[in-house]
């Protein structure tokens, strides 16, 4: 069974940054970590739903351009004190392919 | 195997170091801690609240002990500690406990100063140091009547109205004859003097006692001159003494408390110590903010970071007696060398003295009104130049205009429902009930915390306020060496000297050499770095745009419905039908929703979507315009008016001046945004005088000012100097965003920079010496050869669209039915 959706090389996403990718499930923010980890969130920040792609990536989290909540990439919690959480998504790199999963 | 660390002293200084240390993510030792005191570390700075009843014991407790267990930090709560092994590297409780260390940090504290006259053992007689102390004053208040206080300063004060509140008739000695002699002058004293004997407190000044007398117990106090009063408590607060006797029969170095250098280490390398049982630099310290500065900078050490040094501290302290206000810092005496700028209102019961040397506060005493302690004491801190507002000094920071809330609205007064947090919407009444539910003493924790003035900081001064109006005395740092960010130790100037002196052209290096704690930082420190990057090293840093806010990233301003702004530059404000054309023209094609006249004189499409801005901006660009930088820390507008071409009453040509500015300055990266306005003669059309760099055309030339801003903290411009051609005046607007950009701090705009280091020393750097200015102008012209790229330009081709484009599905799996 398959259910990984390519979307791009990991070239494509900037390190440090992001992109985002229009799903069944919505938009999608994809993260490119500093050591090119990567990560997926539904692209709603739990506050007020700003664009997760567009904010500060450092370490294994995002700050929200809007407010400067900040996101962990892992979980899509918000940082405390903050509370929330971003949908999060299944998300590998396979031989330089960014693959996303929308099932699991 | 990891190597062990054992406290001596489970108190303030010594378990903040321990946190700090935790903080610093290091995982190197095995911690032990021993406390003569049989509780979890607790608040000490309170006691004079539970000794009054305005708080308990259970809310001052600081760490419980099971936060001990959580973090794996073996406490040995009610063992005192009687030796130090210094050759088996061990510890000895009283009761024969043993603990084998690595490194030893010893935070005993002090002791409170017993008189040694006779009588001095009798039960009756307490220090006011612990809450088995307290405990002893309330278990005397309940059977007893008499209570003496020992001491007429900061403790004994708040003894006095503590154990007056618990309904004991009370009497401060005080050997001198003025009150908390040591923060007062003798008008401050005699004003608080007045209110305290008003709440039923007695003084006896100027008496010196030879013995406390009694059987059983405490009976009396006799004095030298005869005097003989009954006492059934004596409460001995006649000073301090560091804790030093367990250090000094290690052998350890000690004088008037254990010696250390700046790292917090005695003549033992091994051994460090903090607190006030501690001498630095000929120094004791007995409040909680030096003490709290030594437990970061020992904690760094012990974190094997070695970076951090403590340089000592300048101090300030807040007496805690409810409705009445008193502060005091520095030298507040003042000497033949100084002046004084005094304010009294006995009616009011409102004394106030700032003293001054060279035009920087030296040192401040408040009575009855003491809102503006905060301000006084940053401005000490940071020695600023205060002449430009001297005259207006003593009536408060409030006076000096302000249109909003910068950090003066009267703290004490405000109710607990006023917001102070605009941005968060944060109330007083949240931040206070945070700083006393979860001990905070930082800003850093009550941002962290509750969020107050994490966003725009416009209210980090009245936050402040209020933090120093809870915690006692002004736990915060200044300005100049707090840290940047939590990421690091540093201060804005510490950083962008390393990044200066070693030479550093890349974030990566700098937070390597820097010691960052976190991989990469966080979304404040780098941005920040980024800028001092590029402003020192200009040709050979890279700009690193994952460090750059979304605004400056995508060249366009955010909004709320994550759409984006469009604003072309338009150069001092005149336009051409043309361009008025070309902007309509782009507004109807991309469908934009609102087009509107910004306060900076030009035009700002509002309301596009991300993908369609390189389109647009190509558009524009074929139509001769370039990017506004309405988004950036950089120039943004310079406003003119229209000057002697047309106006009956401009003495020059205002309108040429302002693009001949902006044509020059565009492009440039600043630590805030920067703006200019040109007037074409004094009446002012185009509000220079509010502006960062503002011009006002006279007969002869141009009035250069500095220093103005609009927005949240109105403050109108310094005039810097006249000149004579409008070579000059570019000259001289090179020169100064020069040394704005190589000496404020990130987020520093040039008003509160130029009240941080004074009118005067920009004018020594770029007026009075021309070496200097011409020098300073040209590094800023080397820089713009540089800068002068428009962003909009450069992203229009087809590669650099995609990176605005949504990535797009290119192979969709099997994807298992639902
Ligand atoms: C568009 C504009 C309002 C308007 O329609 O008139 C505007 C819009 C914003 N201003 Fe402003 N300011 C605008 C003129 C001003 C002015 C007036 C002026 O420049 O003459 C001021 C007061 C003057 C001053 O700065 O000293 C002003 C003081 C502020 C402040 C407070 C700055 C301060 O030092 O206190 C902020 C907040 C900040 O920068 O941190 C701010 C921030 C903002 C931001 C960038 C908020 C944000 O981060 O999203 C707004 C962006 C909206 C957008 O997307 O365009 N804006 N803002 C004006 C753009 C002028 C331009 O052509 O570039
Ligand atoms: C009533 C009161 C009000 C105050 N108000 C203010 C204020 O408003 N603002 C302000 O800044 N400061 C205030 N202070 C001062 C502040 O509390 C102290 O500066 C601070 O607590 C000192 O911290 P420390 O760790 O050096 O000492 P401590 O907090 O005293 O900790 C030392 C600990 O070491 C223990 N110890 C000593 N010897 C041994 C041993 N041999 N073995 C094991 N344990 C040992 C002691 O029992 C004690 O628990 C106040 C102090 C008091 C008493
Ligand atoms: S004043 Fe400025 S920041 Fe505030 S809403 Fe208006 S444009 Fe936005
Ligand atoms: S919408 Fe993300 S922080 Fe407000």
């Amino acid at each position: 069974m398959n259910d990984w959706i390519t979307i791009g090389k990991l070239e494509d996403i900037p390190p440090q940054g992001a992109r985002v990718v229009q799903t069944a499930a919505g938009e999608i923010a994809v993260f490119r970590a500093r050591s090119d980890a990567v990560f997926a969130l539904a692209n709603r920040c739990p506050h007020k739903g700003g664009p997760l792609s567009e904010g500060i990536v450092f370490d294994h989290h995002v700050a929200c351009p809007l407010h400067n909540w900040k996101i962990s990439l892992e979980s899509g919690e918000a940082m405390a004190p903050d509370q929330g959480c971003a949908r999060r998504y299944a998300v590998r790199v396979e031989s330089g392919t960014v693959q996303l999963n929308l099932n699991i | 195997m990891k190597e062990k660390l054992v406290l001596i002293g489970n108190g303030m200084a010594g378990m903040r170091t321990i946190e700090e240390l935790l903080k610093l993510g290091s995982d190197l030792y095995d911690i032990t801690v021993f406390g003569a005191e049989p509780h979890g570390n607790y608040n000490r700075i309170m006691l004079s609240p539970v000794l009054s009843g305005e708080t308990q014991f259970d809310d001052i407790v600081l760490n419980k002990r099971e936060w001990y267990a959580e973090h794996g930090i073996t406490l040995h709560a009610g063992r005192k500690i009687g030796k130090i092994d210094r050759v088996r590297r061990q510890v000895v409780a009283e009761d024969g406990t043993t603990a084998p260390y690595d490194r030893l940090l010893i935070a005993t504290g002090s002791r409170p100063f017993i008189l040694p006259v006779p009588g001095h053992e009798l039960p009756g007689v307490v220090g006011f140091r612990d809450i088995a102390d307290v405990q002893t004053m309330l278990d005397t208040a309940g059977s007893h009547r008499h209570a003496v206080v020992i001491g007429g300063g900061l403790l004994g004060l708040e003894a006095a109205v503590g154990l007056a509140k618990r309904g004991m008739k009370v009497r401060v000695v005080h050997l001198s004859d003025t009150l908390m002699d040591r923060q007062l002058d003798a008008a401050a004293g005699a004003l608080l003097r007045q209110e305290l004997e008003g709440r039923g407190v007695e003084f006896l000044m100027g008496a010196k006692t030879k013995e406390i007398i009694g059987r059983q117990r405490v009976q009396g106090v006799l004095f030298e001159d005869g005097r003989e009063i009954s006492a059934d408590l004596v409460v001995m607060a006649a000073g301090i003494r560091p804790d030093m006797e367990l250090a000094r029969s290690a052998g350890i170095h000690c004088e008037r408390g254990i010696v250390v250098n700046d790292t917090m280490q005695t003549y033992d390398p091994r051994i460090y110590a903090v607190g006030e049982c501690v001498q630095h630099r000929g120094q004791t310290y007995g409040l909680v903010a030096p003490l709290f500065e030594q437990a970061k900078v020992c904690a760094n050490h012990l974190a094997k970071f070695g970076i951090g040094r403590y340089q000592g501290s300048v101090t300030s302290t807040k007496l805690k007696v409810s409705g009445v206000d008193v502060f005091s810092a520095g030298d507040f005496l003042g000497g033949p060398e100084s002046e004084q700028i005094v304010y009294r209102d006995p009616g009011a019961g409102i004394y106030k003295k700032v003293v001054l040397k060279d035009n920087r506060i030296q040192g401040a005493v408040l009575y009855g009104n003491t809102l503006d302690g905060a301000w006084y004491f940053q401005l000490m801190r940071d020695g600023a130049d205060v002449s430009a507002f001297r005259d207006q000094l003593l009536f408060g920071q409030a006076h000096l205009g302000d249109a909003g809330h910068g950090g003066n609205s009267p703290v004490a007064m405000m109710a607990d429902s006023a917001e102070v947090c605009g941005c968060n919407g944060i109330t007083k009444g949240a931040i206070v009930e945070a700083i006393r539910a979860k001990g905070l003493f930082t800003l850093d924790e009550v941002r962290a915390h509750t969020k107050a003035s994490a966003s725009c900081g416009g209210c980090t001064g009245l936050v402040e306020q209020i933090l120093a109006s809870v915690v006692g005395s002004d736990a915060s740092q200044g300005e100049r060496t707090r840290p940047m960010c939590p990421c690091t130790e540093h201060s804005h100037d510490e950083v962008r000297e390393a990044i200066r002196a070693r030479h550093l052209t890349s974030m990566e290096q700098t937070m390597h050499e820097l010691d960052w704690h976190t991989p990469d930082g966080c979304p404040s420190c780098r941005p920040a770095l980024n800028f001092y990057l590029l402003s020192t090293w200009p040709t050979e840093t890279k700009d690193d745009s994952a460090s750059r806010f979304v605004n400056e990233r995508l060249h366009a301003n955010i909004q709320k419905d994550r759409s984006y702004t469009v604003v072309p530059r338009i150069w001092g404000g005149v336009t051409t039908p043309a361009e008025l054309r070309a902007i309509a023209d782009a507004a109807e094609k991309y469908n934009v929703p609102m087009v509107k006249i910004t306060g900076g004189q030009r035009i700002d499409l509002v309301g596009v979507q991300k993908e369609q801005l390189p389109a647009m901006w190509a558009d524009l660009n074929a139509a001769g315009m370039v990017s506004g930088h309405a988004y950036g820390k950089a120039l943004r507008t310079v406003k003119t008016c229209i000057g002697s071409q047309f106006c009956r009453f401009g003495t020059q040509d205002s309108v040429q001046m302002g693009i001949d500015l902006e044509k020059f300055s565009w492009g440039s990266w600043t630590p805030h945004k920067f703006k200019m306005a040109v007037s074409g003669c004094p009446r002012n059309c185009a509000e220079a005088t509010i502006k960062d760099f503002g011009v006002v055309a006279v007969d002869s030339g141009w009035e250069l000012h500095v220093g103005g801003n609009g927005g949240v903290k109105v403050r109108v411009t310094d005039l810097l100097c006249r000149v004579n051609t409008s070579a000059e005046v570019l000259e001289y607007c090179g020169a100064f965003m020069q040394l704005y950009r190589e000496q404020a701090h990130y987020l520093e705009r040039t008003a509160p920079w130029i009240e941080r280091v004074g009118l005067d020393y920009v004018k020594k750097q770029m007026v009075d010496d021309d070496a200097n200015r011409t020098a300073l102008y040209q590094r800023f012209v080397e820089s713009q050869r540089i800068a002068q790229n428009d962003p909009w330009a450069e992203r229009t081709g087809e590669a650099r669209r995609a990176e605005f484009m949504p990535l797009t599905v290119t192979n969709v799996g099997r994807v298992s039915a639902a």
